[in-house]
């Protein structure tokens, strides 16, 4: 099952099949992830995004190949993965503030209700701060903005100096200057802590500078590289098995006869 | 007033009360928190039927209570993980266990007065070896919960990631409600089946509105529980015929009440992200999925 991994690689996946129930989500996926790379991940709705932020986080199994996160299968718990799920609205009235949120990054999954510690809420401020949002420290998670929620949910996936992120959806629900800014703050993290970045989404356009590459998830089967060689109306044809145009305007990338 | 506290019954009473207002003041901040407020309500209901079983062979009918609570809880927590799902096995379990209460009730013959007790309540007949047991059934619950306490909050708030942590998400759950359930039964003896819910879920409501910490919301939720309890018993033993359910339940309206309309610090987001969605759909320089087109 264990794939030796060349160094540098943070995850490798070796034809890789998974099923959900009967259904076969993903076959023969064969993909690496280097140290520090920002891919987005894109595809349709049921392509298998979550699912391989799923199988990153040893959540599921797959049918069929290995799949090595940092040399080693996955395993629930990697402290070397930070993951924000997908977008939830938090507004069910829960009395938390968004530093104890951030704080369950740090010991959630520890045992007994914790003392008070200066170094922790310390450490806390300093995250927050990281993605700018130590002035909503105080603040409870239902008062919070979608955008202000992704900073905070950020900061959470940080507490344990991630190699790796996973996150998922980011930018639903977002305006176009909060996408921008949730675009600027991951790219600023990777540069600063070299973090690897998986950022599944719709819409490649608000990255399209700040990322090395793409991994397009579609039709059982999966694509990665340079936005200009998987992005293309060959590529993307031959992905779906069915003729799809990309049309380029305005700086922006359109892709006209399939979903994504 | 303080002459009641000669009678050993008032003791009994008040001290059996304090130990269930703290212990309902942790439990109900879960509760409110993780949206299981009707599960709680119908625990107890559930528990009803339990104590009327025992009632009707012959054992004590809080032993009852907490063996139909406690499987109820189980049940609960394992089929219905998913919240729309969960509303409906809480209503099938209820009715059911309702209908249960009623077939054992028409069965039994003796004394109505006991079955009056176990749906309304009453501070007469907690004994001394009552106070021990519930005492320490409460301990034990209160030790378990703050055990769980960190890993229950973060599966309470972002079950996803607490998952991906390695948290067991699911087993926590079943394990909260099972504590729930005995935190339900040992409060129902003085609460009663229908009541006991106001101790778990007003304090914990009220307190929710009036601080953002979860730690201090639970303090303030016991402060708040302690004075309906002991203002609640008071009021009982002086007037001799309100009911310490009725008072308790009463307090806990009147003072959720004007908190619930003016102090509201979860409400009020600063932005409205749903608000803007449509402006960012509309404002796209780009056709949409309806001409057979997508953004990348």
């Amino acid at each position: 099952m264990e794939v030796p991994a060349e160094p540098g690689h943070v995850v490798s996946l070796d034809k890789v099949s998974v099923h959900l129930g009967k259904r076969l989500i993903q076959s023969s996926m064969s993909f690496s992830v280097e140290e520090g790379e920002f891919l987005a991940v894109l595809g349709p709705n049921g392509a298998g995004k979550t699912t391989l932020l799923r199988l990153l986080l040893g959540l599921i199994q797959p049918s069929a190949g290995s799949i090595s996160v940092f040399g080693l299968p996955p395993r629930r718990g990697n402290r070397q993965i930070g993951y924000v799920p997908q977008f939830r609205d938090w507004d069910t009235g829960i009395a938390i503030r968004a530093r104890d949120v951030v704080r369950l990054g740090l010991d959630g999954h520890r045992w007994g209700p914790g003392l008070p510690s200066k170094k922790r809420e310390s450490a806390i401020d300093e995250v927050l701060k990281e993605v700018g949002a130590l002035d909503l420290a105080e603040a409870s998670l239902g008062e919070l903005s979608g955008g202000e929620q992704q900073r905070v949910l950020i900061a959470q996936a940080l507490l344990t100096h991630p190699r790796l992120l996973l996150l998922d959806e980011p930018l639903a629900s977002l305006d176009l200057a909060r996408e921008a800014e949730i675009v600027g703050l991951v790219a600023r993290l990777r540069e600063t802590r070299k973090t690897a970045v998986l950022l599944v989404t719709h819409d490649v356009n608000p990255m399209l500078s700040k990322i090395d590459g793409v991994l397009f998830l579609a039709n059982g089967r999966c694509a990665k590289g340079p936005t200009t060689e998987v992005i293309t109306s060959a590529a993307l044809s031959e992905l779906y098995g069915a003729p799809v145009e990309v049309v380029g305007a305005l700086g922006k990338l359109f892709v006209v006869g399939a979903p994504i | 007033m303080l002459d009641l506290l000669h009678y050993q019954f008032m003791r009994n009473a008040l001290i059996t009360g304090s130990i269930v207002a703290v212990l309902s003041a942790a439990v109900g901040y879960f509760i409110v928190a993780r949206s299981l407020t009707f599960a709680a309500h119908a625990i107890p209901n559930i528990g009803f039927a339990g104590a009327a079983g025992a009632v009707l062979v012959g054992i004590f009918p809080v032993y009852g209570f907490f063996a139909f609570a406690l499987a109820a809880a189980v049940g609960i927590g394992i089929m219905g993980t998913r919240a729309h799902e969960r509303d409906i096995v809480v209503a099938v379990l209820m009715t059911f266990a309702l209908g249960l209460g009623f077939l054992f009730l028409s069965l039994y013959s003796g004394y109505a007065q006991r079955v009056y007790g176990i749906l309304f309540g009453s501070i007469l007949g907690i004994s001394a070896q009552n106070v021990l047991i519930t005492g320490v059934a409460a301990a034990i619950d209160l030790v378990l919960l703050l055990a769980i306490y960190r890993p229950l909050l973060f599966c309470t708030v972002d079950p996803q990631a607490a998952a991906a942590r390695g948290l067991p998400v699911a087993m926590l759950s079943v394990l909260f409600l099972a504590l729930a359930a005995l935190a339900i039964s040992l409060s129902a003896q003085m609460m009663g089946a229908l009541l006991v819910f106001t101790l778990l879920v007003g304090p914990a409501a009220t307190a929710n509105r009036l601080t953002r910490r979860p730690g201090i919301t639970i303090l303030i939720a016991a402060l708040l529980g302690l004075t309906y309890v002991w203002v609640g018993i008071g009021a009982a033993a002086l007037s001799g015929r309100l009911p310490v359910s009725f008072m308790v339940s009463a307090l806990a309206f009147v003072v959720y009440l004007p908190v619930r309309l003016w102090a509201r610090p979860n409400r009020n987001k600063k932005t409205g992200p749903t608000l803007n969605l449509d402006i960012t759909t509309t404002g796209r320089d780009a056709p949409t999925e309806a001409e057979e087109c997508s953004i990348l």
